[in-house]
């Protein structure tokens, strides 16, 4: 078998004595190698072309600059105050991390133990929906005057916010085990930890990270939320509160720019989280297998 | 028709003494559904049994009471040969669909029954290994299923089956979803492994032809309720190949066994 692959490798890396592709082949190839390309290349040229049609806005229409800031500006902004800024992002991403932790050691742990007995999941499923449905916003000011500690109070805020769809989705997972297979390990005799450890646990991971990569954006919203609400100022504000505060003094290039880092932090962890998934499925799952056909 | 209704011929009574007794079963589902009804069979040790009949007679359920992921609403199972402190029998069964994990590679997938008795990898290996060579997978074992055709996943299957040594195989048509070529191959393969080794088979199918050219006695059952209604042997001699296939008792066989189906399917046609 490996001689027949090094053949065909050899036969097209001598091209031409291959024997040549059809033309609808050699379209399709082509038109392969033009998505691959324009799926970097389109976004990146959508994104100056824009940057630049704002810049051009701001100067035809002589929109004063302490209301929408040219372009340059914002990136001065956001060189001149970086160590203000960069504290702030620390102190955003130390609560989204820690929020996306518990949420996803929690809701791990929620849902095993709700598929361990059918009368926990019935009996407290609710609450978790109770959390989900009521916007955070409205929860936040609560907590924070039970709460005495903010960084507590933000942590917990954004917990509320992420922890569902780990929650949810993992529970799908741990329930959706093929039905054969859960009969072949009642037959062998597996414990319920063997059929956790090696099948339940298993077919949920991508249901798992599905719910993982929502629960990414979602603490960094609740982090942003809540510091909004929690409106905490001192050592330990993060980029929300830079915002308000930018926002008091008018100096509207540092709201772009605490904006932009907002963006791109949240376009990092959205990554981050599709290369993880990836890592982890590409063995064996649909959705991170190379489509052949 | 030449065969009357719970005859035992010479060929099935040459195998050895039961090695699992079902005594008068009658299953009722919680639905209402009479899957069986009083259905008793014997069957014999080193036997290649199989179980023939219209989809929904009960089949896969007498497979899910002897393995005991069902119990019988009445009725009793009994392993004559087996001690009665035994508590596992050792038994294995194979699905029509692969079930393989698609997570672990093929060697995983066999070493699972082994893991489950919390045998480590490096203490399954030469078994699990053997088990591939039996089926001729051994080359395979770093594969993920995704990776394999149908016919070399379901020899995984079997493989996974044949790892614990089993006396009893229980195969609920194994090769159903499998191409005829495949299948052929493969009904080759296993009748060469049960001749060497001798397990006792059960096998279900609702193929006529297959059910011929592999086992030595065939029971056919009706549906609803589910029950036997023919024991007939096969006395063809093993090995069998091509030339059974394309033999003349093969084929009286095969008419007499066909006929026996549709009795067993007009039955019904009067309730
Ligand atoms: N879990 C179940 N609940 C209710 N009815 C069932 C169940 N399993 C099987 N049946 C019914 O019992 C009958 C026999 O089913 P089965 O043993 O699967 O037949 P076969 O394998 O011969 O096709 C069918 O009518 C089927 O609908
Ligand atoms: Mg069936």
């Amino acid at each position: 078998m490996t001689i027949a692959t090094d053949q065909n490798r050899a036969l097209i890396e001598a091209g031409t004595d291959a024997v040549p592709l059809d033309p609808a082949e050699l379209r399709k190839a082509r038109s392969a190698q033009i998505e691959r390309i324009g799926r970097w290349v389109l976004p990146v040229v959508i994104l100056v072309l824009s940057v630049i049609l704002w810049d051009r806005i701001c100067v035809w229409n002589e929109i004063p600059h302490y209301i929408v800031p040219r372009p340059g500006l914002v990136l001065d902004a956001l060189i001149q105050d970086w160590p203000i800024l960069s504290q702030a992002l620390l102190n955003t991403l130390r609560i989204t991390f820690g929020a996306l932790m518990i949420a996803t050691f929690g809701g791990l742990a929620l849902a095993i133990l709700f598929t361990q007995s059918k009368w926990i999941e019935i009996s407290f499923f609710p609450f978790a929906v109770i959390l989900q449905v009521t916007p955070i916003v409205a929860i936040a000011p609560l907590i924070f005057i039970y709460v005495d500690s903010v960084e507590a109070g933000l942590l917990i805020c954004a917990w509320i916010v992420a922890f569902f769809p780990v929650l949810s989705n993992t529970t799908l997972g741990l329930n959706s085990a093929d039905h054969n297979l859960r009969n072949l390990f009642q037959m062998y005799g597996a414990t319920r930890w063997q059929t956790l450890r090696y099948l339940r646990l298993p077919a949920a991971m991508p249901y798992f990270l599905g719910g993982l990569r929502i629960a990414g954006g979602l603490s960094l919203i609740g982090a942003i939320v809540a510091e909004f609400v929690a409106g905490s100022a001192g050592s330990g504000s993060g980029l929300a509160n830079q915002i308000l505060e930018a926002g008091y003094r008018l100096n509207i290039p540092r709201m772009f720019a605490a904006l932009i880092l907002i963006s791109v932090t949240g376009i990092l962890i959205f990554l981050t989280m599709n290369l993880v998934s990836h890592l982890l499925l590409r063995k064996w799952h649909e959705s991170a297998l190379k489509q052949e056909s | 028709m030449t065969v009357t209704a719970f005859e035992t011929g010479p060929g099935a009574s040459a195998s050895g003494p039961a090695i699992v007794s079902l005594n008068r079963i009658s299953k009722t589902f919680s639905n209402g559904t009479v899957a069986l009804k009083e259905m008793s069979l014997d069957i014999r040790e080193g036997e290649f049994l199989t179980l023939l009949g219209p989809s929904g007679c009960g089949k896969s359920t007498v497979l899910r009471i002897i393995t005991s992921l069902t119990g019988p609403t009445t009725g009793r199972i009994d392993w004559p040969l087996e001690s009665a402190s035994q508590e596992e029998h050792e038994l294995s069964f194979v699905f029509q669909e692969p079930t393989l994990m698609p997570w672990a590679t093929v060697f995983g997938n066999v070493w699972l029954p082994l893991r489950l008795k919390g045998i480590s990898k490096k203490a399954a290996h030469d078994r699990v290994m053997e088990a591939l060579e039996m089926v001729g997978l051994e080359a395979f074992s770093d594969s993920y299923p995704r990776e394999l055709s149908g016919g070399m996943k379901m020899r995984v299957s079997i493989a996974r089956a044949l790892v614990t040594k089993p006396k009893v195989l229980l195969m609920d048509e194994p090769f159903a979803a499998l191409d005829e070529i495949t299948r052929f191959k493969l009904n080759n393969d296993l009748l060469q492994l049960w001749e060497t080794f001798g397990w006792t088979v059960v096998f279900v199918t609702h193929s006529v032809f297959e059910s011929v050219y592999l086992s030595n006695r065939i029971v056919v059952m009706a549906a609803r309720p589910g029950r036997v209604v023919n024991d007939m042997p096969v006395d063809a001699p093993y090995p069998r190949g091509e030339e059974f296939r394309t033999s003349g008792v093969y084929a009286d066989y095969c008419r007499t066994v066909s006929q026996a189906l549709h009795a067993a399917m007009d039955a019904n046609d009067h309730l």
